[in-house]
């Protein structure tokens, strides 16, 4: 693997306006406005959260994981990254990452996509994209599965080869990890702290990850 | 620009006419376009990064939208995207048609949109697009680059449908295509009839993935 970047951000949690703990196989869907700063944390590690953003104003301009990974030349996330929307403008900019990268390439889990990759009968099992459909519907914003593309799975790793094979491992995040990002515009984020238990993406156990929102 | 609903178990046959082709293309279940191609679901259920064939095509509800069945060059571009307006000017020059007329230099997501416009479809339909007889390699640290000269005159690529499928087709240059000239080069579409499957047992057992994809799709048609 190549080296990764660590950045610590200068931000006191004691500031932040707002700090949440989202249990496992939970979701979180709040407006972060322009200028704030958004923290996700690992809080014990080998934990992915899956996310994704709307523009506040026009929920039709969104997170696109092909806009961001072609502009920046490459295809993971860290300090310095700009998520692009599906209009190839810049939505959040990534400020600090105590953990180096991030995964654009595996999208959410989903009920269906398990029954795919496991087995038929996995149908019954929690999923990302169940949480988000069910943030979208519950929230009151103009949102359905329509508006849903793929998301970031920030704290996981999924590196592609040279001979194009795809990876999926395990071993950069630990306990305390943080991402960090500047919202550009207003957002809608909307997060699924993942409870897959198929694969080692969350260790076999599924844990909680903290927000926090600075001013 | 193309956009066709194309029944299950064809053949849809694409030829490059010239070297240096690219399609960027949408697939939708015909009958629910709410289930639609989903690249991360089918990398990651294949495990890979590029697509040829023995590959499925899957949608977000895990059903085999289409498998590819033959494939000449070996790697498609599932990681590019698609190239705007903003993007074809600061390539391949500033024009307008009124100036060009017919040489005036289109682009996939205007084409996109104008394609999903007939079928009561738009802007919240694009999602992950997949860029046939393209080719965007990764390296060790992340970095991505375009191959160019990857694609060969008469390359072809065949997709068997196993559900009615819509195709919304853009024939416009990659978005990490070199700058200069626009590039214009023709793909020829084929339709056959195809044994329900036959040609397909390939992509059924090129992993267990594709099988169950498979199964799931036929669930449609109980």
């Amino acid at each position: 693997m190549s080296t990764l970047v660590y950045n610590e951000s200068p931000l006191n949690p004691a500031d932040a306006i707002r700090s949440e703990i989202i249990p496992a196989g939970d979701g979180w869907f709040q407006p972060v406005k322009k200028d704030q700063t958004l923290r996700i944390v690992d809080l014990e590690g080998n934990q992915a959260a899956d996310t994704f953003f709307f523009n506040a104003d026009d929920v039709t301009e969104r997170y696109s994981a092909q806009d961001t990974i072609r502009e920046q030349g490459a295809i993971y996330l860290t300090t310095g990254t700009k998520l692009m929307s599906n209009h190839c403008r810049p939505m959040l900019t990534i400020t600090a990452d105590t953990c180096g990268r991030h995964d654009t390439l595996g999208g959410a889990c989903a009920s269906e996509s398990n029954m795919v990759r496991y087995a038929l009968d996995k149908r019954f099992m929690h999923a990302c994209r169940d949480t988000f459909l069910l943030q979208m519907v519950l929230s009151g914003y103009p949102v359905t599965k329509r508006d849903l593309a793929h998301n970031i799975n920030f704290f996981m790793n999924v590196p592609v080869t040279p001979e194009g094979g795809l990876k999926f491992e395990d071993g950069v995040s630990e306990p305390g990890k943080y991402v960090e990002m500047k919202a550009e515009v207003d957002v809608l984020c909307l997060i699924s702290n993942c409870p897959q238990l198929n694969n080692p993406c969350n260790a076999y156990n599924p844990t909680p990850i903290q927000v926090l929102v600075w001013n | 620009m193309w956009s066709i609903r194309i029944p299950r178990h064809r053949t849809v046959r694409f030829t490059a006419l010239a070297a240096g082709a690219n399609l960027s293309a949408l697939l939708f279940n015909a009958v629910q376009p709410l289930d639609r191609l989903n690249v991360p679901d089918t990398l990651k259920a294949l495990h890979t990064a590029k697509l040829t064939r023995g590959h499925v095509l899957m949608s977000d509800m895990g059903r085999a939208l289409a498998s590819i069945t033959e494939d000449t060059l070996g790697w498609h571009d599932p990681l590019g995207g698609h190239i705007n307006a903003a993007q074809v000017a600061a390539k391949f020059g500033e024009q307008t048609y009124q100036d060009a007329h017919n040489d005036w230099h289109r682009n996939a997501r205007d084409n996109f949109l104008i394609e999903l416009a007939k079928h009561g479809l738009g802007l919240r339909d694009i999602v992950a697009n997949i860029n046939f007889f393209s080719k965007v390699v990764v390296a060790e640290d992340g970095r991505m680059a375009y191959v160019a000269e990857h694609c060969p005159a008469a390359a072809v690529i065949e997709l068997q449908t196993e559900i009615d499928v819509l195709f919304v087709l853009a024939n416009c240059p990659h978005p990490l295509a070199p700058s200069g000239k626009y590039p214009k080069v023709p793909v020829r579409i084929d339709i056959l009839s195809s044994e329900p499957g036959g040609s397909d047992d390939f992509c059924r057992n090129f992993r267990p993935e594709c099988g169950r994809a498979l199964a799931l799709a036929e669930r449609l048609y109980l």
